[in-house]
């Protein structure tokens, strides 16, 4: 079942030494690149809209409020954002 | 013993409930999980709550469900995510209390009694799961709150779905007492048969029966569901942990044909042997007894089990074991569609073991067996389970073909014999 609401997408992140992680930017599927001014709030969340669980970075990017979930799944963590 | 407060967190159409938060566009349309149809495991696993009105019931074959309501959904289940989202819900009952006692993936109960001063009221530790489970995990879940495990289990199925229900010593007999006596635990369809005839409708009429008749028309069983109907049930909530401690392991599989005479069930049961002897192996136990369950091609099942002579952890012999016990109770009037197979009464297997007296032949056949299961085992890991198989496994192409062992198969953990699969 296509779902295409969610949007795994690549991130540059950095990894503090006490383990918290901290995106620094997103590649869209377009390949643009879109930097993270400011991190808000980290919490667990659903994604109704994409429909996912995981972390949620609630992030600012050129001024608008959007969120970043880290979806970990079989050990492996993966970055999707909600399509608009 | 002073009063308990005990809640019971089960969430709503489980597995359908994470279909639909993963895809979106099944939301708002009858759906349903359900297994699939080439290995005939073809029943309703769990429904969406539009799926209802249509009369979609789990444990229903796939083929009546779609004749209910052709426009069903029906999607493969798929257990990893079910256990991941059972393990996120597990994560959030732990910050109330360190006391949990899961049943199943989706149920579970939690004591509070010591960890209310830091969240205030049953009602609202139970509210506050509703609110996380649904905000975290995207599914709801309904909460029973009350003074005993019976009653917060009760109380979490008048709700549904994402409801709070407090029975309480005060309103038990309005609450409870008028449900049907199926609704109570322990009360299945045989002993609902046994009841009725007796014009023992609902739980309150279980309340109001003197206690040794019930002894009487259901054996001990009787008291149990008197107690539990009385709210008398004392039963403690597992702690955390506790429920790792492994009391049996087994496996069951619906056929992919129905199975006619012994020489089938020896098949099926050899596969079966060979998974949980595996597992047993894998963690350093054996079995005392040895557990089979039967169910009939129309859906009538029962179990049946013997103490073993000697504790094992060898296929073969838990393989004989149940042989001996379905020549013993099974006629085969009716073709068995689904067969299992549990060793319980588990001891860790431990090296000097002591041999039977005056049979030393047989104890070296024994260790004989013993390595070459071992061998069995390690072949399987290295090369996969088919690297390695018993020739009268492939008298029967289709029933040799089962791996159980890699199967994702998940049973509900037993109320009172607390079983793990």
């Amino acid at each position: 079942m296509d779902n295409s609401s969610k949007v795994y997408v690549d991130v540059n992140e950095d990894r503090l030494k006490d383990g918290r992680l901290v995106p620094l930017s997103i590649v869209w599927e377009d390949g643009t690149r879109y930097a993270i001014d400011q991190v808000l709030n980290v919490r667990p969340a659903a994604s109704l809209k994409a429909g996912g669980v995981g972390l949620r970075y609630t992030i600012k990017v050129r001024g608008h409020k959007t969120y970043l979930f880290l979806e970990e799944e079989n050990g492996v963590a993966k970055w999707f954002v909600e399509r608009k | 013993m002073p009063a308990r407060t005990v809640i019971h967190a089960d969430l709503d159409n489980f597995y359908a409930s994470v279909e639909m938060l993963h895809h979106p566009k099944l939301r708002g349309h009858p759906m349903a999980v359900g297994g699939s149809v080439e290995q005939r495991h073809g029943i309703i696993l769990a429904r969406n709550y539009e799926a209802r009105p249509y009369g979609i019931k789990v444990g229903q074959a796939l083929w009546q469900a779609r004749q209910l309501c052709s426009g069903l959904i029906i999607v493969p289940p798929d257990y990893n995510k079910y256990l991941r989202f059972s393990r996120l819900f597990r994560s959030i009952l732990g910050n109330y209390s360190p006391q949990i006692e899961p049943f199943g993936l989706d149920e579970a109960w939690v004591d509070l009694t010591g960890c209310l001063a830091k969240h205030g009221s049953g009602a609202n530790v139970a509210d506050e799961i509703r609110a996380r489970v649904k905000f975290e995990l995207g599914i709801t879940v309904s909460v029973g709150v009350s003074y005993n495990k019976i009653f917060a289990k009760l109380g979490s199925d008048m709700n549904k779905p994402d409801g709070t229900t407090v029975i309480t010593e005060q309103n038990f007999r309005e609450l409870a007492w008028p449900l049907p006596a199926a609704d109570l635990l322990g009360v299945g369809r045989a002993t609902q048969v046994k009841l009725r005839k007796y014009n023992i409708r609902t739980i309150g009429d279980i309340a109001q029966s003197d206690p040794n008749l019930l002894k009487r028309w259901l054996g001990k069983w009787g008291l149990f569901l008197y107690t539990y109907a009385n709210g008398f049930d004392a039963s403690p909530v597992a702690q955390a942990g506790e429920e790792n401690v492994i009391k049996s392991i087994g496996n069951s599989t619906t056929c992919p044909r129905d199975l006619e005479n012994d020489k089938d069930a020896h098949i099926v049961f050899q596969c079966l042997a060979e998974s949980i002897a595996a597992r047993m192996r894998e963690l350093g136990l054996q079995a005392k007894t040895v557990q089979i369950s039967l169910r009939t091609n129309d859906l009538y099942s029962f179990t049946r089990q013997k103490a073993l002579v000697q504790p094992t952890h060898l296929s073969t012999e838990l393989c004989s074991a149940a042989m001996a016990l379905l020549r013993a109770h099974y006629r085969w009037d009716k073709p068995l569609r689904s067969i299992g197979l549990r060793g319980t009464n588990l001891e860790p297997i431990i090296a000097g073991r002591q041999p039977v007296l005056f049979a030393l032949d047989e104890d070296i056949r024994r260790r004989r067996t013993e390595v070459l299961e071992y061998v069995i085992d390690n072949i399987r890991r290295r090369f996969g389970y088919f690297a390695i198989t018993r020739a009268f496994m492939s008298l029967d192409p289709q029933l040799g073909k089962l791996n159980p062992k890699d199967e994702h198969i998940i049973h509900p953990i037993g109320y009172l014999r607390g079983d793990a699969s």
